[in-house]
């Protein structure tokens, strides 16, 4: 059974503390600075952005605990830290460490391919990646406090965020129109708890913030994933792999505060120079994709 | 509530405004959320919701936002903050110092109670409010250090100011709009009509 109890409460508090706000990918305790100096909500501690991870290759992993330690001592905003799927030791470690958010993220190799973590026992809340609906209660159902869209992660091209996004709103729209007796099959198809699948009939939204990540890239896609519903934006490769970081991290934060306001969102897009190049999502080979990792 | 009034302004710059607008559907109170300075005119008093409060003091310098506050608390317009919403009000903002509103003689200490593993759900007092305990849930919240001569508490928990007022400006560490219990809000409304 789901239960919004006091730990519960606490954990999704901070993601409500987070919305209408920008979460950037940060490796350094220098790039933290400036994200926090551009109006970013949080940072997330990574070692290296997707974009160069899907470049590079090799098995990406947490973060070093010296880096990490850096950008918490650097910035008064809430930092996250990324866990590689099932690997519930790296979480235990970032606990203990002390950062505030957990990103169990596809963006890292998996430690685990069948099971995701167990993350109800921690006092620091996690965050997952999701790409339709039962994946998304499949992760609040292990105890995550926030989902984010997957998108593609370094791929600069917002097709992928934009297709998770939706999938997630309309199924969310068509259970609402189930009665009650069609809720169980409907369980069993998405493959998620049946709890719920009830809670979200009922409520018509999911029962933590849905926020957007994987592909983000200029102020309009912020725009864009904030007017298809998202909460809050994740900006990972976006900023640091752009040609002027800081006005680019500027104008992203502007356009997703008024996301629904073109003028402003027209005046950001004036202020940033060239973006990161990006990659056709539809040319990588199936193997290459990030989003298919987790379940 | 409210009757024929302007709604209640929610500043909605990023930060938890929807639990405040969810808290005052409940009360049946109209609201509005507020993004520009210009929208200050058509409200009749302010909420700041918690958030962070560094990346709502960016936008306070475009389309001097903050000025406009202060205008409208100078008015006489009550204004309530709540967590990041208090840090902003604050006269005096520690750890570290940054730009305030100073709309209230309190001295803030950001994350004062340590990080989101720190944050906790705990029951305080404010006698002058409520005659049994206070939900009270403080995240990554800041601790009042300092109360001047003209502030008030209303609040306590565990010793610590926690809800303080000074005239038209009301400021709370914890946040009431994250929990059932409407003591807090409906106290804040009866300002509009003093």
């Amino acid at each position: 059974m789901w239960e919004y109890d006091q730990q519960m409460k606490l954990k999704v508090g901070l993601a409500e503390m987070l919305k209408g706000g920008v979460i950037m990918d940060v490796t350094t305790a220098e790039q933290a600075k400036i994200a926090e100096d551009a109006g970013a909500v949080a940072v997330m501690a990574l070692e290296r952005v997707p974009a160069d991870i899907r470049k590079e290759g090799g098995v990406a992993r947490m973060a070093s605990i010296r880096i990490i330690k850096e950008i918490m001592d650097a910035v008064t905003i809430p930092v996250m830290a990324k866990a590689r799927i099932g690997h519930f030791a790296e979480a235990q470690v970032l606990e203990a460490v002390g950062v505030d958010y957990i990103d169990e993220s596809e963006v890292l190799t998996p430690a685990d391919e069948e099971h995701h973590i167990h993350k109800w026992p921690y006092k620091v809340p996690f965050v997952c990646g999701a790409r339709n609906l039962g994946e998304a209660l499949r992760r609040i159902g292990e105890g995550a406090a926030m989902i984010r869209t997957k998108g593609e992660a370094g791929s600069g091209n917002i097709v992928e965020a934009v297709r998770h996004l939706r999938a997630i709103t309309s199924e969310i729209r068509q259970l609402t129109t189930l009665r009650e007796e069609e809720l169980m099959a409907k369980s069993k198809e998405l493959g998620a708890p049946y709890d719920l699948v009830k809670w979200v009939s009922q409520n018509g939204k999911l029962p933590v913030p849905n926020f957007s990540a994987g592909g983000i890239a200029t102020p309009a896609d912020a725009s864009l994933v904030m007017q298809l519903g998202a909460e809050a934006v994740f900006v990972g490769s976006g900023i640091f792999k752009s040609s002027d970081p800081d006005n680019r991290a500027k104008a992203i934060v502007r356009a997703t505060t008024h996301f629904n306001e073109p003028q402003v969102v027209a005046e950001c897009s004036a202020e940033v120079g060239e973006a990161m190049r990006g990659i056709d999502v539809q040319k990588l080979d199936p193997k290459e994709l990030l989003q298919t990792r987790g379940w | 509530m409210n009757n024929g009034r302007k709604p209640v302004g929610i500043l909605a710059i990023q930060g938890d405004f929807a639990m405040h607008a969810k808290m005052l559907d409940h009360i049946a109170t109209p609201w509005k959320l507020v993004k520009h300075a210009a929208e200050l005119e058509g409200v009749s008093g302010l909420i700041m919701p918690g958030g962070e409060s560094t990346t709502m003091l960016k936008f306070f310098a475009n389309e001097d936002m903050g000025a406009a506050i202060k205008d409208f608390a100078a008015k006489g317009k009550p204004v309530f903050g709540t967590c990041a919403g208090a840090i902003l009000l604050a006269k005096e903002v520690l750890n570290p110092p940054q730009e305030k509103l100073g709309l209230i003689d309190i001295a803030i200490e950001r994350n004062a109670y340590g990080r989101q593993v720190d944050s906790s759900v705990r029951l305080g007092e404010c006698p002058e409010i409520a005659d049994r305990s206070v939900e009270m849930v403080f995240i990554r919240a800041p601790i009042i250090r300092r109360v001047g001569e003209s502030v008030r508490v209303l609040g306590r928990c565990e010793g610590l100011p926690v809800l303080v007022e000074q005239g038209n400006i009301l400021a709370a560490t914890f946040h009431p709009e994250l929990t059932e219990d409407e003591t807090i809000h409906r106290y804040f409304l009866r300002k509009l009509s003093d």
